[in-house]
């Protein structure tokens, strides 16, 4: 982790509430997708942890959804402002684990946890896999970044709840007879809940709210089966075996 | 040369900035970015007899200037803290430690200073009797005068550290808790503590907390600290550790001249994990422009 100043380099709405914004500065040490940056809005005491969607050695993407001032202060900022950065933070998703024995692994996004699985998307098709993507909403109006996912070679799979585009249902729905023997996924938590139950193994991305997201405060504690873990230092993403769910 | 070197009962600190209990962990993420041995001193994560898991999510929410935490005294338990983590953090910092501990009972308090007292490292032993954020515990020991004291007999019998007790802003009159702090023994004190706070989410129409209420500190509270810290420390002759949304050089000699004769620093170190090091680093110019050359001799000049 390092505090760095990062340069707004292009903000652009994807939908009515959802940006995503180009910060440049340097990146090198990210290494992993999964990871996430933790930004300081002028005006509010609390950084903004937001998930890296993708990156090259000198900028990074992050889409993220208006929902209060912090990011409605976020979304107005202007090309070549400059923002308080700590990052990288999180453990990233680990390709490594998929090992020799995973024949078909699938990659997941629900809503709002769609953007890192770009990432995700792109470090493995640069070593060569090519997963299915399955990209979940609840309308068609609440699509992002099916096309940044064709651009890399991948044509995902889209579902929406109320069937106004692509397959009606939950990403689950679009699971069915596929078997898929590890996921990756990132979400709201039912739908992880939902695909752990439905995958024999894999790694899922969780959320919480934090204070200082490099793991001093212990405001994001999570219990797994190993233990008591942060979702800041020790997470986002956990493996299938550790997880044990609140819900 | 701007000298300061600040004295806690015997204990002579390179500089007066100690990093607050709870907001910097056993020291390891901080240890990553910047060589913690510049500290003062660091009063590591609050220990209790037992493991705690803390309070259920959210324990997080923004304020004005400040944030509520409901963390709830989430650690692996005294016996662990001594044999893992203590062992840990004695790797990365070399000085004397502030072993902050809590309680549900006299016993446990006295089971966790007996522990602490044992530790080679441990310089201070700081006695939180005013954590807001744990049920018939914590703060209710720190919100009467009597049980105050009671606390305090029980830790200063059970080690032959200098014991500080942490006390509570939630009171009306914290003037006469200290001082029954102080006729019960005690070698010091610490203040404040968080300030208990609330936030709705008026979508929801639920408490953002899921404990409903916790901790307020940050910057919006340093007023009130230096308060209670000026009262204190005129009502009182054991020194004080002045704490309470401190985030730079100015708050530190604004501190010391209310009265602390050394400083805790705490929610800054969560949103910018710099806060110590910018701070101490800081210090000797400002000293400078100040006309203070031994920053021990503005303790309490006001």
């Amino acid at each position: 982790m390092e505090r760095r100043i990062m340069e707004v380099a292009g903000l652009t709405p994807l939908t009515k509430d959802v940006y995503s914004m180009t910060l440049k500065g340097d990146c090198r040490d990210i290494e992993r997708p999964g990871r996430f940056i933790n930004i300081t809005v002028p005006g509010f005491y609390l950084r903004r942890p937001i998930s890296i969607s993708s990156w090259s050695d000198d900028s990074l993407t992050i889409v993220f959804r208006v929902v209060g001032g912090g990011t409605a202060e976020l979304a107005a900022m202007k090309a070549g402002a400059k923002l308080d950065v700590l990052m990288p933070l999180g453990n990233g998703f680990d390709i490594s684990a998929l090992g020799d024995k995973v024949r078909n692994p699938v990659v997941v996004g629900g809503g709002i946890g769609v953007p890192p699985m770009l990432g995700l998307a792109k470090t493995m098709t640069e070593k060569g896999m090519k997963p299915d993507v399955i990209l979940g909403f609840n309308t068609a109006d609440e699509i992002i970044m099916a096309r940044d996912f064709r651009r890399i070679g991948i044509d995902p799979i889209i579902t929406t709840v109320d069937g106004s585009f692509g397959v009606k249902g939950f990403v689950t729905d679009a699971m069915k007879d596929k078997a898929y023997d590890y996921a990756f996924a990132c979400g709201p938590v039912p739908m992880l809940k939902a695909i752990y139950d439905v995958v024999p193994d894999g790694q899922f991305s969780f959320e919480a709210r934090m204070a200082c997201g490099f793991g001093a405060c212990m405001g994001c504690t999570m219990e797994t089966v190993t233990g008591y873990k942060r979702v800041c230092k020790d997470g986002p993403i956990f493996y299938k075996e550790e997880i044990k769910w609140q819900i | 040369m701007a000298d300061l070197r600040v004295t806690l009962s015997g204990i002579t600190l390179d500089n007066p900035v100690i990093p607050a209990s709870g907001t910097f962990g056993y020291g390891k993420e901080f240890a990553e970015i910047y060589d913690i041995n510049i500290l003062g001193s660091i009063s590591f994560k609050g220990t209790t007899k037992d493991p705690r898991l803390g309070n259920p999510l959210p324990r997080i929410a923004e304020c004005t200037a400040g944030l509520i935490n409901s963390v709830g005294l989430q650690n692996p338990g005294v016996e662990k803290v001594c044999e893992e983590e203590l062992p840990e953090l004695r790797k990365i910092f070399k000085k004397p430690l502030i072993a902050n501990i809590s309680g549900f009972s006299p016993e446990e308090y006295e089971y966790c200073a007996r522990a602490m007292d044992k530790e080679e490292q441990v310089g201070i032993i700081e006695v939180n009797v005013s954590c807001p954020n744990v049920h018939n515990g914590g703060m209710a020991y720190g919100v009467l005068p009597e049980s105050a004291a009671e606390i305090t007999k029980v830790v200063k019998a059970a080690t032959k550290k200098p014991v500080y007790i942490k006390l509570s802003p939630n009171v009306t009159d914290i003037v006469s808790i200290a001082c029954a702090c102080e006729e019960a023994g005690a070698d010091g004190l610490s203040l404040i503590n968080t300030m208990l706070g609330m936030r709705i989410d008026i979508r929801t129409r639920k408490p953002v907390i899921a404990n409903r209420m916790g901790g307020f500190s940050g910057p919006a509270i340093f007023p009130v600290a230096v308060r209670m810290v000026n009262q204190v420390y005129h009502a009182v002759k054991i020194p004080v550790i002045g704490m309470g949304g401190v985030s730079k050089a100015e708050d530190v000699i604004e501190m010391m001249m209310a009265g602390a004769s050394a400083v805790q620093v705490g929610a800054a170190n969560l949103v910018n994990p710099y806060a110590c090091k910018e701070i101490i680093e800081e210090l000797p110019a400002l000293m400078d422009r100040l006309g203070i050359e031994r920053l021990s001799d503005i303790v309490g000049i006001v």
